[in-house]
């Protein structure tokens, strides 16, 4: 089972990335499901969302405790929520920045992971020119794909479709396959 | 097959099942339910049906009572503090034999107030005379209302589908939606027992005194009784016609040979099914059993179940306060005077994530005797400590 | 064989002139044979009781007007409870019984079957003050509001008679109620309290809202006559004395009906969607003493001391207030040549 926490500010589509993460892993032929840390409606106000991946139906209905890759989606949080908390030692972690993982005083985390098992991606850049507005969620499900290969990354654009219609369709679509080119470095 | 969020699933379950009224007031966790519905009837995929926004949960099973009465088939959803409000239209509607189906997304009752899981509010209202079933899954929770409907308008009584709130309700998870030709095979056009037809005009609701009143709810209890019967014939049912499970009065996994048993409602049966799985592995013997059907309580089949369990766990997602578990009670009484010791474990309450790991360590110590009989999972202990020593120093 | 004898209007007066002087379209429903009888004899009202007379009256009128197609909601009330004794009922049309608060709520529910099935049934709610202006209301205004097809009528006696005569929010002021009793230094219910249900009813824009009393029998089925001919939220709001609970003689009712309008306590007007299109206008103006002497329940106020008689001139203004706001001061255009 691979288990994912993302972690982002209402308004910020958190929860909305967890949903297409699954319907990704379904159409990849897997078993997936997706929860909120459920809450009242509130903007920016700190939100958490899971979603699990296993090869067989997922019969438990319990908060995902130990992640095995962390999706920051607002590094504003790293000051006020333990987003790390739990993370598997062979874990992954995911950040949308613009800073690097020295400036954003992570290297000690990432030295206790495996190699290349964290990444920083400008995925708000990657949206703000796709998709014309700094929403990063989905963009950044295309760099999950490309740096934990826990899902394909043509099932995130299929889930996108899916979900999207018109110019939000076309410019997430975009804008994910950018942020999973900046992870691979353009090779597929 | 798709992967879609609970309400979803059974908002599109829900369509198929033809209702040709549906009310609903808005409350946590059951309005992604409600809206999806609104979406489906405004959209004109549900046709005749009318979608009426009422102003309370009272005013909303009461417009379902008289849709009902008049011979149209009535839905409606709601949770804790919306389920408690309509309250006396919860006995009346099933006082009048009203074949509603209504969607409980289970949820605390406060004070204080809490938006999160727990079956406080199904086990308040559990006298009410509808009968309550409890989804497993996301896929069951879906199921279990074609099967509702069919129930209540067989037996007329109102059936409650209880589907916990926010982990299955928001959770996305692989679901089969039935097809429109499946369902209508499955649950025929609702032929009322009476209606209210100027053709033949009938009175519905008479004032019955003290010479009548015992007989009318006897006969109330028996017709919730016969779902003892029917439900598992029905069960049988829809997995010949749907090709899947739904419905049950128990479901017993890994019951054979196992010395402890886990009894629970709901989503964390899921849960302890990976847990017995584990424990299996490490060579003990534990087993567990889903109580898919509440009320009617199925006594017979839960002491089946249990017939030889050496020892008993029922995870309960309610306090009584002042008193204890009350779904352990009902255990204890199906297991009748020869019981074993069985343990009241209170978890989950107001949302707390009931985990595989809390879950293991409570049936390992069951299943060595070294579990209290009444527990409570995963308390904070010092906490309680320190207030109760602050409440009686004053 | 006898010869007819004409009934000479100057010997009897208006009172008598009913129906057997009228064309037959003129009559009243209750003068027709073929009535519906909604609501038939053996119920177990009390004697004299308005609320069964108003409910008679407006049933029948409206089953005429629906050609029997009509489906009666009854919330909890005196009308239901001496109505439906199981195992027998007074009802001769198809009627439901839900609670005590929800009555408006029911009726939308199955006004909104009939409109799924297609039928053309039409959907009567009926429940008293109580039920309606106070337990109700939060169901009463979402049916206006969502102007759903239901034709509301409230029975207004003003006070929860079938508990034991406690004070509603229609209870008048000064009146004696068990929970506002006629003692202290102010007796009976206060001043300054209470809901006017028709205008509250307006207030939400709804098609047609009328008043009308047990002392006009023309007067209430025409409207309800009114009322069923269009569609959408409609309120009618009733005066029925409750001998009972109002302390007056079961033979009266009707007189004292009468001099409730008369005194201008009980204004009769219509509106649509918020506006007054109609009201009656009084005839004979009497004061409230009139009315208010007949009921045992103001009798406290005319004990003849000075705060009685204080408290019966803001009576009075009341009554004064009605006739200025709803335009019921007589003039000679309003005579209506028959």
């Amino acid at each position: 089972m691979f288990q994912v926490r993302i972690h982002g500010r209402g308004g910020q589509g958190v929860v909305t990335a967890a949903e297409l993460l699954s319907v990704a892993a379904f159409i990849d032929g897997k078993q997936a499901q997706a929860f909120p840390s459920f809450g009242p409606e509130r903007s920016g106000a700190p939100v958490a969302a899971f979603c699990r991946i296993d090869n067989r139906t997922i019969r438990l209905h319990e908060p995902i405790v130990e992640p095995d890759a962390i999706i920051i989606q607002d590094t504003t949080l790293l000051h006020s929520v333990d987003v790390f908390q739990g993370l598997s030692p062979r874990g992954f972690v995911l950040l949308n920045s613009k800073k690097s993982l020295d400036e954003l005083g992570l290297v000690d985390l990432v030295s206790r992971l495996p190699h290349a098992h964290a990444r920083v991606v400008d995925a708000t850049a990657a949206a703000q020119k796709h998709l014309g507005r700094p929403l990063s969620n989905v963009a950044l499900l295309g760099s999950f794909a490309a740096l934990t290969g826990a899902v394909r990354i043509d099932s995130i654009l299929e889930a996108i479709t899916d979900r999207f219609r018109g110019r939000t369709r076309e410019g997430n679509a975009a804008a994910a396959r950018a942020a999973y080119e900046l992870v691979t470095g353009g090779a597929t | 097959m798709k992967q879609i969020e609970g309400s979803r699933a059974i908002a599109e379950t829900v369509a198929l099942c033809r209702p040709e009224v549906i009310c609903a007031y808005p409350i946590t966790p059951q309005t992604h339910i409600v809206e999806a519905l609104s979406e489906i009837v405004k959209a004109g995929e549900l046709d005749p049906c009318a979608f009426i926004n009422v102003e309370s949960e009272f005013a909303a099973l009461s417009v379902a009572i008289g849709a009902s009465a008049a011979g149209s088939r009535a839905y409606t959803a709601t949770a804790s503090q919306g389920l408690l409000y309509m309250t006396e239209a919860l006995y009346n509607a099933a006082g009048l034999g009203l074949p509603i189906v209504m969607t409980l997304g289970t949820r605390a009752i406060g004070a204080p107030i809490n938006i999160w899981n727990d079956h406080s509010d199904a086990m308040a209202l559990r006298d009410a005379g509808w009968i309550q079933l409890f989804a497993e899954s996301n896929q069951e929770a879906a199921d279990l209302h074609v099967t509702a409907f069919r129930l209540a308008e067989e037996l007329s009584v109102p059936v409650m589908v209880c589907v916990d709130g926010f982990i299955l309700t928001h959770a996305f998870e692989p679901v089969d939606i039935a097809t429109q030709a499946d369902v209508d095979a499955f649950l025929p056009p609702f032929v009322p027992r009476e209606v209210l037809d100027p053709a033949d005009p009938i009175t519905i609701g008479a004032l019955v005194g003290p010479e009548a009143f015992t007989e009318v709810k006897v006969l109330a209890h028996q017709r919730m009784r016969r779902a003892i019967d029917r439900i598992p014939a029905l069960a049988s049912e829809f997995a010949a016609r749907f090709g899947r499970t739904s419905g049950a009065l128990v479901r017993s996994y890994r019951t054979l040979e196992a010395d402890t048993v886990v009894v629970a409602l709901g989503s964390v049966s899921g849960t302890i099914q990976e847990v017995v799985d584990a424990m299996r592995d490490e060579g003990q013997a534990v087993g567990s059993v889903s109580v898919v059907t509440f009320r009617p309580f199925p006594f017979a089949a839960v002491r089946q179940a249990l017939k030889h369990a050496l020892r008993v766990v029922v995870i309960e997602k309610n306090l009584a306060i002042g008193m204890r578990g009350v779904l352990a009670a009902d255990v204890r009484e199906a297991l009748g005077v020869e019981a074993p010791p069985v343990h009241t474990v209170i978890a989950g309450l107001g949302g707390r994530g009931i985990t595989s790991t809390s879950l293991h360590r409570v049936i390992g110590e069951a299943h060595t005797g070294t579990l209290e009989l009444e527990h409570f999972l995963d308390l904070d202990r010092p906490t309680v400590v320190r207030a109760t020593a602050k409440e009686l120093s004053r | 064989m006898s010869a007819e004898q004409p009934i000479k209007f100057y010997q009897t007066g208006t009172f008598t002139v009913g129906n057997r002087l009228l064309s037959l379209e003129k009559r009243t429903v209750q003068a027709s044979i073929g009535r519906s009888n909604a609501l038939t004899s053996g119920h177990r009202a009390c004697q004299g009781c308005g609320e069964a007379l108003g409910a008679r009256y407006v049933l029948d009128a409206a089953m005429r007007a629906t050609k029997g197609r009509l489906v009666a909601v009854n919330a909890t009330g005196c009308l239901e409870v001496f109505s439906t004794p199981y195992p027998e009922s007074a009802w001769q049309v198809a009627w439901l019984h839900s609670l005590f608060g929800n009555a408006a709520a029911v009726a939308s529910g199955v006004a909104a079957a009939f409109r799924m099935k297609g039928s053309d049934v039409r959907v009567l709610a009926q429940g008293g003050d109580g039920g309606t202006m106070d337990i109700g209301f939060g169901c009463l205004s979402g049916m206006f509001e969502r102007n759903d097809d239901v034709l509301y009528v409230c029975y207004d006696n003003e006070a929860y008679m079938n508990t034991g005569v406690q004070r509603s929010s229609a209870t008048p002021a000064g009146a004696r109620t068990s929970t506002t009793p006629a003692v202290g230094g102010d007796p009976g219910n206060g001043f300054g309290t209470g809901k006017n249900l028709p205008v509250l009813a307006m207030a939400h824009g709804i098609p047609y809202v009328a008043t009308a009393s047990v002392a006009d029998l023309h007067d209430l089925e025409a409207k309800v006559e009114r009322a069923m001919a269009v569609h959408g939220a409609r309120y009618l709001h009733v005066h029925v004395p409750c001998p009972l609970g109002w302390g007056s003689d079961p033979a009266k009712t009707i007189q004292v009906a009468r001099l409730a309008v008369e005194s201008g306590l009980f204004p009769l007007f219509e509106a649509e969607h918020g506006d007054v299109v109609r009201s009656t206008p009084i005839r004979r103006r009497v004061a409230v003493d009139s009315y208010l002497r007949l009921q045992t329940r103001f009798a406290h106020l005319l004990d003849g001391s000075v705060a009685g008689a204080e408290a019966i001139a803001r009576i009075q203004v009341i009554a004064d207030k009605n006739v200025a706001r709803y335009g019921l001061a007589f003039t000679e255009t309003d005579v209506e040549l028959p």
